[in-house]
């Protein structure tokens, strides 16, 4: 059995309560954090070697110490739980099991940062966690871990719950504040950064759910302790929500370094690919990330075995490799056709474009429409080329990366798959209106040849 | 002061400028076109993406580059820095792309558009775009909308700056006018299809840099080549009072701010001049302006005898009017 640091009570019954919670040594984070200084806090996350768990991995710990100290504004922290990456589904996992969880790490990093206010920001489907939270902070109030002068420290903190209006966009950290601060919810241009100019022009820290959660296993373990777990720079535990043609989708908490054979096939994991079947691709972490056919996801191109951490799934770059994103897992097999998953996805990202800066607005709603003309049978060849070509113009021209978050999967689900899209092309008739895959007929097709 | 090189042209400027403005500062051919940013307009700019340019040198202490091209309207100088702007194939291809995504949905309907020959974005698909389209959809269409009984809104053409959206806010105190729903369904609005209730609103269409917001005094009047800018001033109580009154034979057919090279206003004017005044008597005309962008209404041959520089990279060279 794996470690677990997150989710090992989760499926104590009644744990979403204070009591409970509380019993199986809960809120003791917080206990030992304000008995320490806020930089000693900040040090050990930094020893941790935490990285941020919302999909870019940045480093948490240098994040924390890019925040203004000597503004004299007030500094925030805010959490962003406005996941809502397709396929990644883990920090609704956290919220609506261990709310408490999410609460103490709070109080922990508002401690270190200095953030006497801070805000969760939740997306707008996940409406009953709004309730779900807000009695676990009125909870923690009563018990003494919020509101004035905490457990005798001195130290100030209020929660609040702010319920997003159901955008995208909005888990885009500066569109989130946009939207918290009551305004549309466009990304702003960087710089400044949130950490000198953020939630009403203060320092302000952004960071994902399951970031903030993994701080209470770091001061209950120290952070060198959890260091050591995982593999080279990524450390720690993740929670990877896995889903697809798999036998036990769900939520799974991994050692990073974990071997990705393993993680597919164990029966304490996803239990491999459902009976009959076998895997054709794999989308290691949510659906912005390149998307990546077996044999690459299982080894890399220099024939190494891949484990679930940030370094080994980016190997080989976009040519080769993935990224580790967000931990949403999509295996697929295959009965899955890659045409219409990318057209699906590219629809996804035209819907949610804020629509701010051209390429995004423009690019994301053509490249729709063209996959939408090869899914049905009506593309032509060219097509495929200008998919490529448009997915290259918008990458890394735009002010956000949901125009990175666009291109890409499109850009790999050609650069892999290509002989299945051309499939559309040329028969036409076939895939008009249907919805299997059509490789292993056209491979089929090619041997009879 | 700092320096700064772009396309190989050094620049020296005040820490805190733009890119943009740094090549403004110099002049040329090393200047990014801009279709959002609006000097005069705070918080604009960085939306277009045509200003894209690449820094292969970050300062002097840091000379590493940049790893993406950047918008160099929201991007600062720093001492030392290299920036690449028509001199890069990357930027050229990338400006390609982004003049492709702004027609995809524009309805190139200049022949009927007021704003022909004084379009920006007619320029930049001129000097940055490709001759065919590969864009086989519908384009999306909307209705013309009424801002108040002298400007008209059409989204259809509109490319979605926000310069109107900033420019209304800055005049206004409440959010009167700005864009609803979003990615390609976004629509710029007035609050329930209202008017902008202020003496600065006709300002909306001089930062316009398409045919989007028209001037309901001039809609089909003439093309702008036939009229004449001249420039022209009288004492108003609201506003500067310096204006460009366009002349067609002896009468003002228009009146606009004063325009720079960059098509931006040198000062807001009011309703009452735009719109009200278009009586030779009203005004003291001092001369006619002088039209320095590369422009149709250059055509105009009031000046003769004046150079024309034709933009560099597409290798017209020096034409004589």
């Amino acid at each position: 059995m794996g470690r677990k640091l997150l989710l090992e009570h989760a499926n104590v019954p009644e744990i979403h309560t204070y009591q409970v919670y509380r019993a199986k040594g809960g809120y003791s984070a917080v206990e030992k954090a304000l008995k320490m200084t806020p930089d000693e806090v900040m040090e050990e996350v930094k020893k941790s070697g935490l990285r941020g768990r919302g999909g870019a991995g940045f480093p948490t710990g240098m994040k924390w110490s890019f925040l203004d100290r000597k503004s004299e504004k007030p500094r925030y922290l805010v959490c962003n739980a406005d996941e809502s990456e397709p396929g990644t589904f883990k920090d609704r996992y956290v919220m609506e099991k261990i709310p408490h969880l999410l609460i103490e790490g709070l109080i922990c990093s508002s401690f270190a940062l200095g953030s006497n206010t801070t805000f969760i920001y939740i997306r707008g489907e996940y409406k009953w966690i709004v309730g779900i939270l807000e009695k676990a902070i009125a909870e923690a109030k009563n018990a003494g871990f919020l509101g004035k002068n905490i457990l005798g420290s001195g130290f100030n903190l209020e929660i609040y719950v702010n319920n997003g209006a159901g955008a995208y966009i909005c888990g885009e950290e500066t569109a989130l504040l946009e939207s918290l601060e009551g305004k549309r919810g466009n990304p702003r241009m960087k710089p400044p950064f949130p950490a000198i100019s953020g939630l009403y022009g203060s320092p302000t820290v952004v960071n994902n759910v399951e970031t903030l959660a993994a701080v209470v296993p770091i001061l209950n373990l120290g952070g060198d302790e959890y260091a050591k777990i995982g593999i080279g720079k990524s450390t720690g535990t993740k929670l990877i929500s896995a889903c697809g043609n798999i036998k036990k989708p769900g939520v799974y908490e991994i050692d990073l370094g974990l071997p990705v054979y393993e993680f597919l096939n164990s029966d304490e994991y996803c239990g491999g690919i459902r009976d009959g079947h076998r895997l054709k691709a794999v989308i290691p972490g949510g659906s912005s990330v390149p998307i990546l056919p077996a044999d690459l996801f299982y080894k890399n191109i220099k024939g190494e075995e891949r484990n679930m951490s940030y370094e080994s799934l980016s190997d080989g770059g976009f040519v080769s490799g993935s990224m580790l994103g967000s931990g949403g897992f999509i295996a697929m097999d295959e009965t899955v056709c890659i045409v219409r998953n990318t057209w699906t996805f590219a629809r996804f990202y035209h819907h949610e474009s804020c629509g701010q800066c051209s390429p995004c607005r423009e690019g994301t709603g053509w490249m729709e429409k063209v996959l939408h003309r090869l899914e049905f049978g009506h593309g032509h060849m060219h097509d495929i080329d200008l998919l490529v070509d448009v997915a290259k113009k918008i990458e890394g021209n735009t002010i956000c990366p949901l125009g990175d978050a666009a291109a890409w999967p499109v850009a790999a689900a050609i650069r892999h798959f290509r002989e299945e899209f051309e499939y559309h092309v040329t028969h036409a008739d076939k895939v008009k209106n249907s919805r299997l895959a059509h490789l292993d007929d056209y491979k089929k097709e090619l041997v009879l040849l | 002061m700092i320096k700064v090189t772009i396309d190989g042209v050094e620049i020296e400027v005040e820490p805190g400028t733009t890119i943009l403005n740094a090549a403004r500062k110099a002049g040329g051919a090393i200047v990014p076109p801009a279709m959002c940013y609006y000097s005069k307009l705070k918080g604009s700019g960085g939306k277009c993406r045509t200003c894209l340019v690449k820094v292969t040198a970050g300062s002097e202490k840091d000379p590493r580059p940049m790893p993406k091209l950047v918008a160099s309207c929201s991007t600062g100088v720093q001492d030392g820095m290299v920036v690449q702007n028509i001199t890069s194939p990357e930027v050229v291809e990338a400006r390609k792309g982004v003049v492709e995504f702004l027609l995809l949905n524009h309805p190139l309907d200049c022949p009927i558009c007021d704003q022909a020959g004084e379009c920006h974005l007619q320029d930049l698909a001129f000097e940055h775009g490709a001759a065919k389209t590969r864009y086989e959809e519908e384009r999306r269409k909307f209705d013309k909308i009424d801002i108040g009984d002298k400007i008209q809104l059409h989204m259809t053409r509109c490319i979605l700056c926000y310069r109107c959206v900033y420019t209304a806010d800055q005049i206004t105190n409440e959010r009167v006018h700005g864009v609803l729903k979003r990615g390609d369904a976004s629509e710029i609005s007035t609050y329930i299809e209202n008017v902008i209730e202020n003496d600065f609103s006709g300002n909306v269409i001089d930062v316009c840099p398409v045919g989007a917001l028209t001037d309901k005094t001039f809609r089909f009047k003439s093309r702008v080549w036939f009229v004449k800018p001249m420039n022209a001033h009288r004492d108003c109580s609201k506003c500067c009072g310096k204006t460009a009154v366009w002349l067609h034979g002896e009468e003002i057919y228009r009146v606009t701010g004063r325009k720079d090279q960059y098509g931006e206003v040198e000062e807001f004017i009011c309703n009452e001049c735009r719109f009200d005044k278009k009586s030779k008597s009203d005004w003291v005309i001092e001369g006619p302006r002088e039209v320095e962008r590369w422009s149709v209404i250059r055509q105009n041959k009031y000046e003769i005898g004046t150079q024309v520089q034709a933009p560099k990279n597409i290798g017209y060279g020096n034409i004589t009017v």
